[in-house]
């Protein structure tokens, strides 16, 4: 398949010699115009890869806050299609930041694969991560994304073993996202020299860039994540930003896009002396 | 919807995919691929070890009670003065329902896997308490995983879990039902893959779970079969079972589906009504989708988000139904129908009455169904309902709909 911008962006970072910084957020989540200041927020603020999170009604490999992000963008009215189109207004300022829809099959199998992708691909998605879709399903979803130009970015976690790695492999592009632990999103990240060994036996199968996920929250942790992955991957921090700033009846008691901002300024220092660390 | 082609045979499902049709599958995040394909290895090995069958078929002898009876339902029969009626007695089953065949064949193959930690999702109660049971019998911690209402509207299950030792971990997302509980078990199991067996309670979720259920489950239909021709001298013209997310069904169905000239009648939880959105009918009101590791009927918005549902019956009170359910659906071997909440609770007193049965709400809608038709039914017909569970359990929600205070 051609170039995507996950591809350019990920070349341009190598050349520039950092890891990416990866951010989740929840779309529509209070609500569709706070979410869409939030998606322009991420790239002024370092973001180099945006992931946009499709909410569904039962995310079984996510902890409690995306569980309740999901929920309060589902309450304020987000659909798939107002999804596409926050993707599709984001785009009118912003043709180089890559984006990447994460979710669940269902709500894609309902609006119909083909009439996704195209109005996908329509919209400026550059990649899919879907949890529900391991490489046993990939006739579903996965090769019609990729004959449509689409990056299909599959998830590797701790139970890949050597054996498994290059079916997981097989038609992933983009990027592989390390999931870094057994479990669900927002855990406790485990020890950074066991990251480090498992994105090393990674790339040992792979040219792909590593980006690593599930966990991280703090700027030291980006950095040091970011010592020896491709690209480090945040969500359930900035979906906590966005949570810190609302009322218990929705009210605003800040702005989340600002909250996100300077969450992620601080993760974007973090990566940015990612290598500078490995160095010393 | 589309309606395939009747293939010559309905019992040699799932294909090696884990397909039935377009619906089936292997839904789920790569953490538990692995596992999912080392269960497959292991089930492929169990199912045809001769030493694996013998240790289950004395352990539901001796154990479990079986075979369970067929009984010839006589006073409910006379009452509605149509089919004769027989129940297949699976309330008479070591912990009162159809649940602990499931429990007993998968605790064997979580230890034939070396797993020494066993999770499970319920809803009435009845699968929590059987595998509360089995872990128990098989000295394995056991944590279950329980919607926040329906802890509520079970507490004696609840309680009876406790009592075997299992942790019972209340969830409140969602309605705080069965699909919030299987949410949280497929969570906890994410993170403890190494360890911990998913003991699943129903004929549904990922490959090859549906197989295996409905394998252990069909020891029902089995003995059903061979106990009609055994009493009656010839098959039964209906069988009739209650389906959630369809184990007892499947299991009863399972064995008659080759036979043409049975007819066979699932029910679904009609709820108050199909025209809103309080009721459990996936396959008379929903579509195909895809949740909790598989592909088939489920109750959803146009947007592909589930609805929560509702039935009276905790053990109906779910979304979805098994992916082999939605196939026999499509060919049409199968009927689907609804039972409302209200009939499902004459069923229930009537059954009680006439028989000196107090039946499970969730089988008081199978005998709801066969109320409907067995007066339309010749004399010399006969209609097996599968007596899933026993309705225990049940009385402090019967007796809230009656206005009644126990």
């Amino acid at each position: 398949m051609t170039d995507t911008r996950i591809d350019r962006r990920m070349a341009a970072l190598k050349e520039e010699g950092r890891p990416a910084l990866v951010t989740y957020f929840m779309g529509g989540d209070p609500d569709y115009e706070t979410s869409l200041s939030i998606m322009k927020a991420l790239p002024k603020a370092g973001s180099d890869v945006i992931e946009l999170g499709m909410p569904f009604s039962d995310p079984m490999a996510d902890g409690p806050a995306i569980q309740a992000a999901g929920l309060r963008a589902l309450k304020a009215g987000q659909t798939l299609k107002k999804t596409l189109a926050m993707a599709a207004d984001f785009r009118r300022e912003d043709d180089e930041t890559p984006i990447v829809l994460m979710g669940y099959y269902n709500p894609i199998y309902i609006y119909g694969v083909e009439r996704f992708l195209t109005d996908a691909k329509a919209s400026g998605i550059d990649g899919l991560i879907v949890v529900d879709l391991p490489p046993e399903m990939d006739a579903e979803l996965c090769v019609p994304a990729l004959k449509a130009g689409i990056n299909f970015i599959r998830l590797a976690t701790p139970t890949t073993d050597d054996k498994r790695l290059p079916k997981v492999l097989e038609n992933t592009s983009g990027f592989v996202y390390y999931v870094s632990m057994l479990g669900i999103t927002g855990s406790a990240l485990p020890d950074t020299t066991k990251v480090a060994g498992a994105v090393a036996r990674i790339k040992g199968h792979t040219d792909l860039p590593v980006c690593v996920g599930f966990g991280v929250k703090t700027a030291e942790q980006a950095r040091a994540i970011g010592a020896s992955a491709d690209g480090v991957v945040v969500g359930t921090a900035i979906v906590n930003a966005v949570a810190n700033v609302l009322g218990p009846k929705g009210d605003k008691t800040a702005d989340p896009a600002e909250a996100v901002a300077t969450l992620v300024s601080g993760l974007a220092q973090g990566v940015r002396s990612a290598r500078l660390a490995k160095a010393s | 919807m589309n309606s395939p082609v009747a293939p010559n045979s309905f019992r040699t499902g799932p294909d090696h995919e884990g397909m039935f049709g377009i619906f089936g599958g292997r839904f789920v995040a790569e953490t538990l691929m692995p596992l999912i394909l080392d269960l497959e290895r292991e089930w492929n090995a169990a199912k045809v070890d001769p030493e694996f069958q013998a240790e289950l078929k004395s352990l539901s002898t001796h154990y479990a009670g079986r075979p369970s009876k067929l009984y010839f339902a006589e006073g409910l029969t006379r009452h509605l003065g149509g089919a004769r009626i027989f129940f297949k007695r699976e309330d008479l089953n070591h912990t009162g329902s159809h649940k602990i065949n499931n429990c007993l064949g998968q605790i064997l193959l979580a230890r034939r896997m070396g797993k020494t930690r066993i999770i499970a999702e319920t809803g009435a109660g009845q699968h929590g308490v059987a595998s509360a049971t089995v872990a128990a019998r098989f000295n394995l911690p056991c944590v279950v995983y329980m919607g926040a209402t329906d802890v509520e509207r079970q507490k004696p299950n609840v309680f009876r879990m406790k009592l075997l030792g299992a942790e019972v971990n209340p969830v409140s997302a969602g309605h705080g039902t069965l699909k919030d509980a299987m949410n949280e078990a497929l969570r906890d199991w994410v993170t403890n893959v190494e360890d911990t067996y998913y003991l699943i309670g129903t004929a549904a979720g990922p490959h090859p779970y549906p197989e295996l259920v409905r394998e252990f489950q069909s020891v029902i239909g089995i003995e059903a079969r061979a106990q009609m021709l055994e009493q009656e001298g010839r098959l039964p013209d209906v069988v009739i079972a209650a389906v959630g997310g369809g184990s007892n069904a499947i299991g009863i169905f399972h064995p008659f589906l080759d036979d043409p000239d049975v007819k066979i009648v699932g029910v679904e939880a009609g709820g108050h009504g199909l025209s809103g959105d309080e009721h459990c009918a996936s396959m008379s009101a929903g579509r195909p989708g895809v949740l909790h590791g598989n592909r088939t009927y489920l109750l959803q918005d146009e947007d592909g988000q589930i609805k929560d549902g509702h039935s009276i019956s905790a053990g109906l009170d779910y979304p979805g139904v098994g992916p082999e359910h939605s196939w026999l659906r499509d060919t049409g071997r199968v009927e689907y129908v609804p039972i409302m909440d209200d009939e499902a609770m004459e069923a229930f007193q009537l059954c009680t009455k006439t028989e000196g049965i107090i039946p499970a709400l969730e089988s008081a809608h199978a005998i709801a169904q066969a109320m409907k038709i067995a007066p339309q039914m010749r004399k010399d017909e006969t209609i097996i309902v599968n007596l899933s569970g026993r309705g225990d359990k049940d009385v402090h929600t019967v007796a809230t709909m009656m206005g009644m205070e126990i």
